[in-house]
């Protein structure tokens, strides 16, 4: 156990440290985000009605979930590289923790995550928004987005050792999570959707998510959405941890 | 240094089958190296070398058959066996971010060592491998011997008993071949058992006390460097004479220099040296005793090529399967080979 640790916090310092060497990946949590929020802020927000919010405040808690499961991209890339480049090859082959790579690529996306959330956040509030409620609450949330984000990369983990190639791992991310976080109430209120996608909106996982954010940062009525998202990400993280693990156990090139 | 029983082999395989769907990358190999020894495994790409390695190295799980390395199963003692082996590899398995000393010093660090001491021994090993001054540097920046001397070092870093060298030297140019070589010497010398794959006769010739041969899964020689050598026939003098030379008088001057009759095809004479040392020299001398006069004069090493064909009856398949296999073609830089005649 106590091997699991201190593996596991060798590797997340591993990937932090080489993070502002491979500037593409800086990018990706940086610069990437803050365009997202101003492109939906200044094109679509002007054409989307959100009863009750500003746009802007609509919007926040929602864009920042959907980069908040982006971010967890860094895990799938980073180990599909790794297993490519042989690395994984070296870690198997030392007395480490079994899972120490795992736990290590997705303990440090909760740092990166961190960082972009911050970003977002600076941006957000340049732009107009203001949380709603406590800094307790506020908190809170934060603290739940780190949590849910770090549930979502033990997913993309499996992913990452179960494809072949950084270019299936993006594919999945474009066919799998965009639809997921569009078809959610991260951009438009749910009532909006046609039959259909709303039923589907409403019980995807994302819109719970970001609905608690909304209670917590907006005082938003919370419904069952806070321990929802509790609940879902350890469901996450108790279905796709063991896969990985298993997976990481016999990956090869 | 090892301190287990002498009774039980640094490496022991027996029967080891592993099958990939309907091909059997291993198909029933027995091999054993004795401590201290270098043990080479030749053969060409897909022959099975790496999943042998791969097995020994518990990356991967044999179908049947059993393999342990220093009395310990692969399978059932993996845990403990990982502290005891080093692998290093072709792909040069280094993270491209990260410097040469942090990478030493990470790997340090998962065999168990505190900060400083991994450091330390990050920065002997980088001393050691003539890498100080590339230390602090990312090792995408290195070159592809040096990412290989990295790879090899940090192999070493737990200083383990036991070494898998999976063609540590593929698609290396022949300088860097050289260095690399020189280092596994060194570290054979201090006696470390290792377990050398490769796809070229000369590297195993000059690093490994054994060879044994693989193709196709399967083990198909075994013995010395000299054994192997002998049962392709040693190693070969091709004399191209001048055109008005008679090729009868240099059969009569070389002939005792074998214990084979010596070939004839046209202006060239083909004769089996006993010893490759001085031949040359001793050639030279005998036809120019005999007058006879010589056009071009060359030794012919064998070849992996010529132990497949001599073996198996087919020629060694050179189809590149990984990155950087396809650039070298197993010929020995030191002594250059005329071409094939055959």
């Amino acid at each position: 156990m106590r091997r699991l640790v201190t593996d596991t916090l060798i590797i997340a310092e591993r990937n932090l440290v080489r993070l502002p060497r491979a500037p593409e990946l800086l990018i990706g949590v940086t610069i990437q985000p803050i365009m997202f929020v101003l492109l939906f802020r200044y094109v679509f927000g002007g054409a989307i009605r959100t009863p009750g919010y500003d746009y802007v405040d609509f919007l926040i808690p929602g864009i920042i979930v959907q980069n908040t499961a982006f971010g967890g991209f860094a895990t799938a890339l980073g180990l599909n590289e790794d297993v490519s480049k042989g690395l994984i090859d070296r870690f198997r082959s030392l007395p480490m923790s079994r899972a120490a790579v795992l736990g290590g690529r997705t303990l440090s996306d909760v740092a990166t995550n961190a960082l972009s959330i911050t970003i977002l956040l600076v941006t957000g509030v340049i732009i107009g928004f203001s949380f709603h409620t406590s800094f307790l609450d506020a908190a809170a949330g934060v603290g739940l987005l780190l949590l849910f984000g770090y549930g979502f990369s033990w997913f993309l983990a499996f992913i990452g050792l179960l494809v072949s190639s950084p270019e299936s791992v993006n594919s999945v991310g474009f066919i799998a999570v965009f639809p997921l976080t569009f078809i959610s109430s991260a951009f438009v209120p749910v009532a909006s959707m046609p039959d259909g996608l709303r039923q589907f909106a409403e019980v995807n996982p994302f819109t719970i998510i970001v609905d608690a954010m909304r209670h917590l940062w907006l005082g938003a009525p919370a419904g069952n959405s806070v321990w929802g998202a509790v609940v879902w990400t350890f469901v996450i993280v108790a279905v796709f941890a063991p896969l990985a693990v298993a997976r990481y156990r016999r990956v090869g090139r | 240094m090892p301190s287990e029983a002498s009774d039980a082999p640094a490496i022991e395989v027996r029967g080891l089958v592993k099958r990939f769907g309907d091909v059997r990358a291993l198909d029933g190999v027995d091999l054993t190296a004795a401590h201290g020894q270098v043990l080479g495994l030749l053969g060409p790409n897909g022959a099975g070398k790496t999943t042998l390695v791969r097995v020994l190295a518990t990356l991967l799980e044999p179908d049947s058959g059993s393999a342990s390395v220093l009395g310990l199963d692969v399978q059932r003692d993996a845990a403990k066996l990982r502290e005891r082996i080093g692998l290093a590899g072709q792909y040069a398995a280094v993270d491209e971010n990260l410097t040469g000393l942090e990478n030493l010093t990470m790997v340090g660090r998962l065999y168990g060592a505190h900060r400083a001491e991994a450091k330390a021994r990050g920065r002997a090993l980088l001393e050691r491998f003539e890498l100080t001054d590339a230390a602090d540097r990312p090792t995408k920046t290195y070159s592809g011997g040096m990412r290989r001397r990295l790879d090899l070092a940090a192999a070493l870093v737990a200083k383990p008993p036991v070494l898998f060298l999976d063609e540590p030297t593929t698609g290396l140019d022949p300088r860097s071949r050289l260095s690399l070589w020189a280092v596994i010497e060194d570290l054979v010398a201090e006696g470390t058992t290792a377990l050398l794959t490769t796809q070229y006769l000369d590297e195993a010739d000059r690093l490994a006390d054994m060879i044994a041969v693989i193709d196709h899964g399967r083990l198909i020689a075994e013995g010395t460097s000299d054994e192997l050598k002998d049962r392709l026939g040693g190693e070969r003098l091709e004399v191209r004479l001048d055109d008005d030379a008679d090729p009868q008088i240099a059969v009569r001057a070389l002939g005792t220099m074998s214990d084979e009759p010596v070939a004839v095809d046209g202006s060239l004479v083909k004769v089996s040296v006993r010893t490759r040392r001085g031949a040359i020299v001793e050639a030279v001398r005998r036809l120019s005793e005999a007058g006879v006069g010589v056009a071009d004069l060359a030794m012919r090493r064998p070849t992996l090529d010529d132990v497949f064909l001599s073996l198996t009856g087919h020629a060694a398949e050179h189809a590149g399967e990984g990155e950087e296999d396809a650039s070298h073609d197993g010929q020995d830089e030191r002594a250059p080979e005329p071409e094939r005649a055959a």
